[in-house]
């Protein structure tokens, strides 16, 4: 035991020197440390992984490093090592929003200036520098905002939400529920995807209103994949939708495929959830002048009006089917 | 005569289950059976429960090998359904022009790649005997990683024609082809068990390897066996549920659905202890549990309290399919029938006799 101890104890300072003599070469470079979570969560957070990546290289003057894992406690042991590094700037998307406050305390005390990106954390604004979010009531306004100006009268509105009580959920869902207990739309379905924001239970919901005779010309559904199902419901009953169609859809999250299917007029709008975050915030650093507290994101709404290439390019997610080529 | 009153006692609970949500659904609207023609193809509820739960019916015909042959249940089928059909999504798309041709080539990949994770769960659990539930975990815990790598890191898309087709309807043909899969699917596995000895030597494994093994029959084989035909109905399920989405999304393709694969080999009426099993039951089972989601849906109980209503019936349906209540069911049958035939065999020699039949057609 004392053995495997010893070993260990020499592994863990040769590594620390390792690391040491690496820093040490690269003293020229902002020093970074990214506590994200795994790529593989959902396209939200590749594009966003990447987006770090290329914006945090050292080419544009970043000695970065990233830890990408859903463990809340390996992503707290992982700011500790960042911190014990020396780091200059802690960059953190938080998997739990608690448990944190030692954490930043600590790097409070060591000088390192923390920002959160993506998810806020339950602590006192003091223990960080500042946030950057996305901020999921302003979507759920603009999302409806668009639904009440179509012109439809009266809105009957499908609700989609997505895994129940989550930030998302709850920003997106709210206005909508605003809308409806002032009389503005009405809610004739009221479903969920799930956890999963699954496609499939998305289309259950929106085949269980059609079996009940229910008459909706608006589908709101709190993400890509599960306006998707919405609409092959439709398609499947003979149900139009779209530019031309009876039924007005409109999904969350920006998917190029989402975007494409708005550009063909299959669907009709779709609202962004902004993943990249990362060269508002090296603006900040490199300008040094960092703002304090939470700062919200500008995200755009599209519709088949507003469309374009080039912005489909410059802020879709994911894989990119190709113009014209619809995704039903 | 007997034997059809035995299976049809086996499918009691199925099929009583089944009953009752057709009631709550017929209360809630007299048109529940209505079918019409949409775009040339047959819609209403009927349809849309056997399209939904066509992955479902496939998964849990192979759980119901598994959990009878193993005593286990293999909790990887969702992750192995992900795997598979991203080495399907990938040859298709790296073709260039998709064709009927690359569609089937890229089905029989992904077959493959199916079969190696069955195999990989197999020699695990029969090899090195470890537990099916720790065994498949592996898989669970990795596989969507292993897929979205296989993905290159993105949700390809799918959009092609004949995807379309698979996913929905083929012009001319009145029936959505899921739905046409699926029917294959269970006639394929129909001829299987009737022309082979599978169901007798998978039982006969489950209910005691031992003597199985005395009786010349290799348990490590038949499990192993009942773990490649699990990798194969992944694969299939697999292929139906990409196609359907037209996309493959590594994270959330049937995530999860070995729950209600497992709850359908339990309302199907098996013993997740192994040994007998009815794949009738099963299949029934899997619709059941469609129609439960869609009868939730269609009493329009609030988004927050949905999985509340839905645990709240499975434990419902868990207490009357429990050995205690069946036992009670089984002895007022017995009381009813004992009138009619005098002999009534005896629980306890199940096993033996079962063992032996095996012995005789082995030799």
């Amino acid at each position: 035991m004392k053995k495997i101890l010893g070993i260990l104890l020499v592994l863990v300072i040769l590594g620390s020197g390792v690391l040491f003599a690496a820093g040490q070469q690269e003293s020229g470079l902002i020093k970074v440390g990214i506590v994200n979570l795994p790529p593989e969560e959902s396209g939200y957070r590749q594009a966003n992984v990447e987006d770090m990546n290329t914006v945090f290289s050292t080419a544009n003057g970043y000695d970065a490093k990233q830890t990408n894992t859903m463990d809340n406690s390996e992503q707290i042991a992982a700011a500790k090592g960042y911190i014990r590094d020396g780091v200059d700037y802690l960059l953190i998307s938080a998997a739990n929003a608690s448990g944190w406050d030692d954490t930043l305390k600590s790097a409070k005390d060591a000088g390192i200036k923390v920002i959160l990106f993506d998810r806020a954390i339950d602590t006192a604004e003091s223990n960080y520098q500042a946030a950057l979010l996305s901020d999921m009531a302003y979507e759920g306004a603009k999302a409806v905002e668009w639904v009440l100006g179509l012109g439809l009268d009266p809105i009957n509105l499908i609700l989609i939400r997505g895994q129940m009580g989550s930030a998302a959920e709850i920003g997106r869902s709210g206005a909508v529920l605003d809308a409806a207990k002032a009389g503005k739309l009405n809610i004739v379905a009221d479903g969920t995807g799930g956890d999963s924001w699954s496609l499939e239970e998305a289309r259950k919901v929106v085949e269980a209103a059609i079996a009940a005779g229910k008459d909706f010309n608006v589908i709101y559904a709190e993400n890509d994949g599960m306006a998707q199902g919405a609409v092959q419901a439709l398609e499947a009953a003979g149900i139009t939708h779209g530019k031309d169609g009876k039924v007005k859809v409109i999904g969350f999250d920006f998917n190029r495929f989402a975007l494409r299917n708005v550009q063909s007029g299959y669907w009709d709008a779709d609202m962004q959830c902004n993943p990249r975050q990362a060269a508002e915030i090296s603006k900040w650093i490199k300008s040094g002048n960092i703002p304090s507290g939470i700062i919200y994101q500008e995200e755009l709404l599209l519709t088949t009006d507003t469309i374009t290439d080039a912005l489909i390019d410059q802020w879709g997610i994911n894989a990119d089917p190709g113009k014209g080529v619809i995704t039903r | 005569m007997r034997t059809s009153i035995k299976n049809f006692s086996y499918l009691f609970l199925p099929l009583s289950v089944l009953a009752l949500l057709i009631i709550i659904n017929l209360i809630k609207g007299a048109d529940y059976f209505s079918i019409t023609m949409v775009n040339g193809a047959l819609y209403g509820n009927i349809p849309n429960i056997f399209f939904g739960a066509a992955e479902l019916v496939i998964l849990s015909i192979g759980m119901t090998l598994v959990t009878a042959a193993s005593r286990g249940q293999d909790i990887s089928i969702g992750e192995s359904a992900t795997i598979t059909s991203a080495i399907f999504v990938l040859f298709v798309l790296q073709a260039g022009e998709v064709t009927l041709f690359t569609i089937l080539v890229g089905f029989l990949f992904s077959c493959i790649a199916g079969l190696a994770l069955g195999a990989f769960n197999g020699v695990l659990v029969s090899v090195f005997k470890v537990q099916p539930m720790v065994a498949s975990l592996i898989l669970f815990t990795g596989g969507r990683s292993i897929a979205f790598m296989i993905d290159g890191k993105l949700s390809p898309i799918l959009a092609n024609d004949i995807s379309n087709k698979i996913g929905t309807v083929i012009p001319g043909v009145p029936i959505q082809t899921p739905i046409i899969l699926t029917v294959l699917f269970i006639v394929f596995f129909a001829v299987l068990l009737k022309t082979t000895n599978l169901k007798l030597y998978v039982e006969t494994v489950g209910i005691n390897p031992n003597a199985a093994r005395l009786n010349g029959i290799n348990p490590k084989k038949i499990i192993f066996l009942t773990f490649l035909i699990m990798g194969f109905c992944t694969a299939v399920a697999g292929f139906i549920a990409v196609n359907k989405a037209g996309r493959h999304d590594s994270v959330n393709l049937l995530k999860l659905i070995m729950m209600d694969a497992i709850l359908a080999v339990a309302i199907g009426g098996n013993s997740l202890g192994g040994g007998k099993f009815s794949i009738t039951g099963s299949i029934i089972g899997a619709y059941t549990i469609e129609m439960l989601n869609r009868t939730l849906l269609r009493l329009e109980i609030e988004p927050a309290m949905i999985k509340v209503f839905k645990a709240i019936f499975i434990i419902i349906l868990m207490v009357i399919a429990s050995p205690v209540v069946r036992l009670k069911i089984r002895k007022v049958v017995d009381k009813v029938r004992s009138g009619k035939t005098a002999v009534n065999q005896s629980k306890g020699s199940t096993p033996l006799s079962t063992a032996n039949i095996a012995r005789k057609k082995e030799e």
